[in-house]
């Protein structure tokens, strides 16, 4: 993105990226006693990531969040996956969760379910997969170089 | 509680996520897919032999029980097709690498290869209508992203119909399944059915209504008649061995559905259902399956072509709905998937080998390549039904079926089909395989080579369906008998 005058939306960037990610951590620990969870988690993260992208660029945010985002994709499923098959050894049933009440310094008294595992793994799908198809139409083009870009 | 029957569907699905990890590097990928998939067979398969002595496996899902849980069912039959996916899916990986370019397996073949088995397994075990609809989701992502592999104009003309048929027919599964859910209030597979049961005579026309339109949802799945028009273009367009996986597994879901809900669920009114509406579609999809195998010169559209009549003949048995019918059915089922993919595999070889799919410009082919010739000819024989092979025996079950019970134009329809199918198949032997030495044969041997060992393991499984008949007959007359009496699935489930 060339340099163009764009002072208003970069200012609104800097705060609203900001609600949008506490926001979206705030709705993931929210996911399974309210409305909330992984999947609109990470969309709202999306959703943030997507707004900086647009503001600042994309060389510029790609060295801020150096991440692969079909990586993450792959993490996040490896998670969820995982999280289910974790109950079978203990013998429980395929995607058995357990839970509790902790106290925990500072925050307090909190609910805690191994289902928390599982919507991180479906919050890191949901980001990386949002992303690689949002980045993918963006820097589509006919150059030859962009060839791998796109899945 | 046991966790069994749930295995053969996240095997694949972890597996699809680890080799996600280095899409790039093929050589690891290769090897750990195909290690991977060998020990999934045993396992499997060892599933199965449990299955067939302690009885039926149910899994429910998070521990909840049905009707409330989720249902993983490994009975006799879903086992069974599990297996037999298995079986063909460990060929399928030791096939790709020979047939898929470099970029197109770096392109994330084996993740979509493992989900798909996933989804498949997935869409044979589940107890559950709704989860039945999820897992048809799963393997169908997985063949959106398989079918485009390679960025062909022609695959992505002929993918775009084919998501665009699916998502239709998916939207009319979900309608379908919230009228069985306002209806009888619940969508496990097991419940429903004792649920229909209660329902009184008088209203049970609306049962019949909600049974077709599911029917029409797993006919579009199948290609049954008029509903194929979709399958040859879409399924010929991709590379040989997603073409395999695609023409083995994927309409066999739809039949594999029918026959679920057709035995277990919709059974109040078979003079109906069964009895005409299917009988008269099997007839109609043998002829016009057969009849467009036999309109085309390519060489993988005939077999294409072919993989339609087969879905007659096992709609067939279950129109039929006795004892033979039912075993006919099923052990057709399982020789039909494995030959399928067995034929797709040659065709791919010989399309390698003579370096063109245009059956008219092919000729000799077995003067360089006498293996895979012969190979050829042995899958067409098995398909067709030349005894002692395993078509012959699951059509004498089909036939011998519809002869005690008097469906005259059937029969002779199922015995004209077959013989067409074995005129399409062996066209291509005799022009193909057959006469002068044609110019422009591949030089890489090695490579056709390759691409026969698969289709040989295929083949043996096959021969001993047919030859060792008498091994496998107890198994599909048991699966039958269990069909008939849908007592046992039900109480598996329920009271499991």
């Amino acid at each position: 993105m060339k340099q163009s005058n764009d002072l208003i939306l970069r200012t609104t960037t800097q705060i609203i990226a900001f609600m949008l990610l506490g926001f979206s951590v705030y709705l993931f620990f929210a996911g399974h006693n309210a409305p909330g969870g992984g999947f609109i988690g990470g969309l709202m993260t999306s959703a943030a990531i997507i707004l900086m992208y647009m503001t600042y660029g994309f060389e510029k945010i790609e060295k801020i969040i150096p991440i692969n985002f079909r990586t993450l994709t792959v993490t996040g499923l490896l998670i969820a996956v995982l999280a289910g098959m974790g109950s079978m050894l203990f013998g429980a049933s395929f995607l058995s969760h357990a839970d509790g009440y902790y106290h925990l310094p500072l925050i307090g008294e909190k609910h805690l379910a191994t289902a928390l595992i599982f919507d991180l793994g479906v919050y890191l799908v949901v980001v990386g997969i949002t992303l690689t198809i949002i980045l993918s139409i963006a820097t589509d083009s006919e150059d030859e170089s962009n060839q791998n870009v796109g899945v | 509680m046991n966790n069994l029957a749930i295995l053969p569907i996240i095997l694949p699905l972890l597996a699809s996520v680890i080799v996600a990890f280095i899409p790039s590097k093929l050589n690891i990928v290769r090897k750990l897919s195909q290690a991977l998939m060998v020990i999934f067979l045993i396992i499997v398969g060892y599933i199965a032999w449990l299955v067939y002595h302690n009885g039926v496996i149910v899994t429910q899902g998070g521990g909840w029980d049905a009707p409330f849980g989720i249902s993983i069912v490994a009975d006799y039959l879903s086992i069974l097709l599990v297996l037999t996916t298995y079986i063909i899916a460990t060929a399928a990986v030791f096939y790709a690498p020979h047939s898929l370019s470099d970029q197109q397996e770096k392109f994330y073949f084996y993740t979509f290869y493992f989900l798909l088995i996933s989804g498949v397994s997935g869409a044979f075990l589940t107890g559950d209508l709704f989860n039945l609809f999820v897992f048809f989701e799963v393997l169908l992502m997985a063949s959106y992203g398989l079918i485009v592999l390679g960025n062909g104009k022609a695959q992505l003309r002929e993918s775009l119909k084919y998501v665009l048929v699916n998502l239709f027919s998916s939207m009319l599964f979900v309608t379908t399944i919230a009228f069985i859910y306002s209806l009888v209030g619940t969508v496990n597979m097991a419940h429903i059915a004792e649920r229909v049961e209660a329902i009184p005579a008088e209203q049970q026309g609306i049962i019949t209504g909600i049974g077709v339109l599911l029917f029409f949802v797993f006919a579009v799945k199948a290609a049954i008649f008029p509903l194929y028009y979709w399958l040859p273009n879409s399924y010929v367009v991709p590379n040989p061995v997603i073409s395999a996986l695609f023409g083995a597994l994927l309409t066999k879901i739809g039949i594999y559905s029918i026959f679920r809900v057709y035995t277990l669920i919709f059974v109040h009114d078979t003079a109906f259902t069964h009895q005409q509406l299917f009988i008269w579609l099997a007839i109609f999809t043998m002829l016009f399956g057969v009849i467009g195998a036999l309109s085309t010169n390519n060489v993988k559209l005939i077999v294409t072509y072919n993989i339609i009549p087969a879905i007659g003949f096992i709609l067939m048995g279950i129109g039929l709905y006795s004892e033979d019918g039912l075993a006919g059915s099923v052990y057709y089922l399982m020789h039909d998937m494995v030959v399928k993919a067995a034929l797709f595999f040659l065709i791919g070889a010989l399309v390698v080998a003579a370096g063109t799919k245009d059956l008219s410009k092919m000729s000799g082919v077995i003067q360089r390549f006498p293996l895979l010739g012969w190979l050829f000819f042995l899958g067409t024989i098995v398909l067709a039904g030349v005894p002692p092979f395993s078509g012959f025996i699951g059509k004498l079950l089909l036939l011998r079926g519809a002869l005690s019970q008097e469906y005259f134009l059937l029969t002779i329809v199922a015995l004209l089909s077959s013989l067409l199918i074995l005129l399409s198949m062996i066209r291509i032997f005799i022009r193909g395989f057959w006469g002068e030495k044609m110019e422009g044969m591949t030089n890489d041997n090695r490579k056709v080579h390759a691409l026969t060992i698969p289709a040989v393991f295929l083949l043996a499984i096959s021969i001993f369906l047919g030859v060792g008949a008498e091994y496998v007959l107890p198994y599909v007359d048991t699966i039958s008998t269990y069909l008939l009496d849908r007592t046992e699935y039900i109480s598996a489930v329920l009271k499991g």
